[in-house]
């Protein structure tokens, strides 16, 4: 046993060793750390030859094909000069800047916003540079520590067509970094139509590879044998339901005017045609060209970037008599055999409606056929009025949920993006004009003949000319038939969309937009050995001329295409819309079209002034 | 007697200043190891180096509740809190998460809170409990028993959590043991020469070593042939040097597994695995050795950005420090933890309570342990071994635990003259 005194000179000494311990540590790590950094430049010379870059490697965005396999958009490589300001080194900038045909003060200006957004991370310093300064800076970048040159691509367009549709890539903006995290400075994102609607799909996902480059700028080889490199995914390719002729030449056909044609497949909803004019080429706005070119054609008197066929809110005219009668035969307002005789007009309650001069009587038929105002106006009375609504409220809601049905109002939400909803006249909207008590069936007759408080897209125009095709439904219209396989068909839009209309009602509405064609308004626009359906339009325009406005659908029996046409300031419908769906039609279903002269006068006829 | 309502009465200066001071470079350093260029602020949670500030800020208000905590507390409650502790051991091995392999992590909603950086300090607890009661003065092997369970318990359970790192820790507590007289202080000698030759075998070939030594003694055996006893002892000693060479060679090439086994041969020569294993140790000595005399300056480091070592703000925070701050702050740091050291060993000196003095030792020697393998894994004297450096690393169980580690021995200490 210890002495207390032994004891406590025993516990010193331990102590002493321990803090000696601790101390010696200390010392060793001074000793080893006064080598490793002081005394050995190795390390200063690893470091500077041991630069870590990330590069991304940006997927090739899917292509977009039309219905029959022909490419409408593809992708062209091109490079962006990119720098890291942490690793730029003295360097012979006066050779560089002249390579680059820049000034002195926009290179610093450059590296100084490179440097303010990141010292470690690349910025591009100048994009999409010339095949010439390519080749040039390649040899020499070796010199140009902390710059390289990173592969990009560009969208690029074979055909000049369908501009407003495929819609445009563009960078991303802080909003959609904040929004996605995906997404980086500089990366590209679909900004409008279907690279907007389809940009997940289309865009792939991006792939990070970490190399480490010598002192040089050289590439010594992957780091820790890519464990933190991910895989570039292609994006995967679209089959547009649009067909590449007839959107061409549907184009073609709508020069030097203002409209829109819109041609849909019934039996699908596909979308086959999509004419917005004015358009524009699609390759005036990819790279750094598209914000000079978006500003030229956003100045442009002509509004090409509008995209009419989605947006463009047209009072429907006559062609809504279609709609009209289908909820008048619904709702007993009149039967097929209901007629009555005009007198060249429609007077009531001191409200006149002008009719022209047409065989008589008319009943649903005929009167559809000769587009007869009279007769329009009495059945819309007489299906409003009915006692059994109530109310002008419960009569008018009624009426409006039918219309609705047919796909006017709202919007599809399919993937045409800014796709607007147009305008049916509600019993909210008339009580606000009116007050609840202040207006009848007279006050909202214009809607009989498609004037007034309506307003309809040209895709819901020829989405009602699919629907009457199909007698009574009608898919939701898109415009990309399959994601990635031309198979695999989009499952999107494959339920049909039922009206509220029963489909015997349409049997009589096809017969008379058959004889429509046959022996009414649209007779001279007849397709020789084609049975076509139509309506025409003549849409009062408080502004200038009549707009023209036609749709249809052929063959009568078993319907491939179904159409809208409105060209703004021309004039009647039977005049221009009427032939120019006609030549589609014969295009789509014929391949070629033969009446040269009838397409000869539509190729001249030019309604862009008389505004 | 008064109520004391003055907590902080007698509490040490310079420790919690030496605290401040090394969870602030702390936060600095995790800020500049990670730094996130969209998100620059100090301050901004969405970032490790805002939420160090939080676990710092917590850890904190932590220390001065334990400031406020009655001392007897400890003492008192140091089994129901080993106790406790070791249950949540168990605990998470059914319902823990796991992470980089370990399955070692409670998830309570955004908060990981890691049970075994908390063992540490009830170990210490417990283990100051047991050496405080036991009632002999003498102090041989035999007494070992009771503190080695308490030592080995918490070790077993944080190997079967598959976290070697810290479970070896725990082997920081033989300095109390030594420094309590457990253990003969020739035992800690032959450990150090242990750790020799163990580093010199695997260095050289074992034949060599063997046939080196087996030289000396036949030249020894030849010089001392008058004295067949100590030659018989010489050669006993002899016998049993030259197997501990074989069976650590024999360990190393046959049973250590091909990743510990690169770990260790890294640090002979980093370039045998220079894309693995070996690639972090280049890497951190590299940016360590590139930051000169006086470091590249703050947020002006190179290496330590983006180098996608995934441990940059946690085992490997000492590389920022070495690179932006060079051989002067490098010293620094050490000269800071060095000075906490042994400030903490003359305080525990101080202590009537046994219990306070082998406690403070437990801290003393923890501290050490993760000083001494952390700091020196990254300068490639010590294998890579994950445990972070105490108050700089990123992490709240890390600083929540040595925090409330360090205030409970500052509360001891503060109180010193009340507990006997
Ligand atoms: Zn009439």
């Amino acid at each position: 046993m210890l002495s207390p005194h032994q004891s406590s000179e025993l516990s010193s000494r331990r102590k002493n060793v321990i803090i000696f311990f601790i101390i010696l540590t200390g010392l060793i790590f001074i000793v080893r750390l006064y080598f490793l950094q002081v005394i050995d430049h190795r390390y200063k010379i690893f470091a500077s030859s041991n630069i870590q870059r990330v590069l991304t490697d940006y997927p090739a965005r899917g292509l977009i094909y039309d219905r029959n396999g022909e490419l409408l958009v593809y992708n062209e490589p091109y490079y962006d000069l990119m720098v890291i300001p942490g690793q730029v080194r003295e360097m012979d900038t006066t050779e560089f800047i002249n390579l680059l045909g820049i000034t002195r003060t926009q290179f610093e200006n450059r590296l100084q916003s490179a440097r303010s957004f990141s010292r470690f991370r690349a910025s591009v310093f100048e994009r999409q540079i010339s095949m010439n300064t390519f080749a040039a800076l390649q040899e020499k970048m070796f010199k140009y520590p902390g710059f390289f040159v990173q592969p990009r691509t560009l969208r690029k367009y074979p055909h000049p067509i369908a501009a407003h549709t495929f819609g445009y890539v563009g960078e991303v903006g802080p909003a959609d970094i904040a929004r996605e995290p995906y997404y980086r400075q500089g990366d590209y994102i679909g900004i409008s139509g279907i690279e907007k609607h389809y940009e997940e799909v289309l865009r792939g996902r991006k792939g990070t590879r970490i190399v480490l480059v010598d002192a040089l700028s050289r590439e010594i080889g992957s780091f820790q044998d890519g464990r933190y490199d991910t895989i570039a995914l292609a994006g995967t390719d679209l089959h547009a339901s649009l067909d590449l002729e007839l959107q061409k030449y549907g184009e073609l056909l709508m020069q030097n005017k203002r409209g829109s044609i819109v041609a849909i497949e019934p039996s699908t909803g596909e979308i086959l045609a999509l004419v917005t004019a004015p358009g524009y080429d699609p390759n005036l706005l990819v790279g750094r060209i598209r914000s000079r070119n978006y500003r030229m054609l956003q100045n442009d008197t002509l509004k090409p970037l509008f995209n009419r066929a989605l947006m463009a809110n047209y009072p429907p005219g006559s062609v809504f008599k279609v709609a009209n009668f289908l909820v008048g035969l619904q709702e007993g307002g009149i039967t097929a055999s209901t007629r009555y005789s005009c007198p060249g007009f429609y007077s009531s309650g001191g409200i006149t409606v002008r009719c022209r001069s047409h065989p008589q009587p008319v009943n649903a038929i005929t009167g559809l056929q000769y587009s007869c105002n009279t007769f329009s106006c009495i059945q819309f009375r007489n299906t409003i009025e009915q006692p059994k609504y109530g109310s002008m409220q419960n009569a008018l809601t009624t009426w409006r949920d039918h219309i609705v049905s047919m796909g006017f109002g709202v919007t599809f939400n399919s993937d045409l993006s800014h796709e607007l909803p147009g305008l049916i006249g509600s019993s909210e909207l008339y009580d606000r004009i009116y007050g609840p008590r202040g207006w009848r069936a007279l006050t909202v007759i214009s809607l009989a003949i498609g004037q007034g408080e309506i307003g309809t897209t040209p895709v819901q125009l020829a989405n009602l000319a699919a629907t009457v095709a199909n007698r009574g439904y009608f898919y939701t219209p898109h415009v990309v038939r399959a994601i990635g396989h031309p198979d695999s068909l989009n499952p999107e839009f494959r339920q049909p969309n039922y009206t509220t209309i029963d489909s015997v009602h349409f049997e009589t509405m096809v017969e008379a937009m058959y004889q429509t064609v046959e022996d009414g308004t649209a007779r001279f626009s007849r397709i020789p050995g084609i049975t076509m359906a139509g309506k025409t339009g003549t849409v009062q325009n408080p502004h200038g001329e009549n707009h023209s406005a036609f749709i249809a659908f052929a063959p009568v029996d078993d319907p491939k295409i179904a159409i809208s046409v409105i060209v703004e300031n021309a004039g009647s419908g039977s005049a221009w819309a009427a032939p120019i769906s006609s030549l589609m039609i014969e295009k789509y279903l014929t391949g070629e079209v033969k009446r040269r002269w009838f397409e000869q006068r539509i190729l001249e006829a030019e309604f862009l002034t008389n505004e | 007697m008064r109520p004391q309502f003055n907590f902080f009465k007698n509490v040490d200066k310079l420790t919690v200043f030496l605290y401040l001071c090394l969870v602030t470079i702390g936060w600095i350093s995790v800020y500049a190891a990670e730094i996130s260029e969209t998100h620059r602020s100090m301050f901004d949670f969405s970032q490790s180096y805002g939420k160090q500030f939080v676990w710092i800020m917590t850890a904190i208000v932590l220390g001065i509740i334990i400031l406020t905590i009655d001392v007897k507390f400890f003492p008192a409650f140091s089994y129901i809190i080993f106790g406790g502790s070791l249950l949540l051991l168990v605990a998470v091995l059914f319902f823990g998460t796991t992470v980089n392999a370990s399955k070692s992590w409670f998830h309570i909603g955004p908060i990981a809170i890691q049970p075994a950086e908390f063992a540490k300090y009830s170990t210490a607890l417990a283990l100051a409990r047991i050496i405080y009661e036991s009632k002999s003065r003498a102090r041989s092997l035999k007494e070992l028993i009771k503190p080695s369970l308490i030592i080995g318990l918490p070790v077993l359970l944080i190997f079967l959590q598959n976290d070697t790192g810290t479970a070896l820790v725990f082997a920081a507590f033989v300095l109390i043991l030594y420094r309590e007289g457990f253990l003969p202080g020739w035992l800690l000698l032959l450990g150090i020469f242990a750790v020799f030759l163990f580093v010199l075998t695997l260095l050289m070939n074992e034949f060599i070593i063997i046939g080196a030594l087996t030289a000396i003694f036949i030249i020894s055996a030849i010089a001392l042939r008058k004295k067949p006893a100590i030659v018989k002892q010489l050669f006993l000693v002899l016998i049993a040097i030259n197997t501990y060479v074989y069976v650590v060679d024999y360990t190393y090439e046959e049973i250590l597994q091909p990743h510990q086994k690169l770990r260790i041969a890294v640090l002979i020569d980093e370039s045998v695995d220079i894309r693995g294993a070996g690639y972090n140790l280049h890497q951190s000595k590299i940016a360590i050795g590139s930051g000169g005399l006086t470091g590249k300056g703050f947020l002006q480091g190179t290496q330590t950005k983006f180098s996608f070592v995934p441990e940059q703000g946690t085992d490997f925070i000492f590389c920022t420090i070495g690179e932006e701050w060079g051989f002067l702050g490098s010293t620094v740091l050490i000269g800071l933890f060095l000075t906490l050291l042994i400030r903490i060993i003359l305080l525990a000196e101080r202590q009537k309570s046994i219990f306070s003095r082998v406690f403070g030792y437990c801290l003393a020697s923890v501290l050490f342990f993760h000083f001494l393998v952390n700091i020196g894994m990254t300068i490639g004297l010590v294998p890579v071994i994950g445990i972070p450096l105490p108050f700089i690393s990123y992490g709240g169980s890390s600083i929540w635990a040595f925090t409330i580690f360090l205030f409970t021995f500052i509360k001891l200490d503060s109180r010193r003259l009340d507990l006997l």
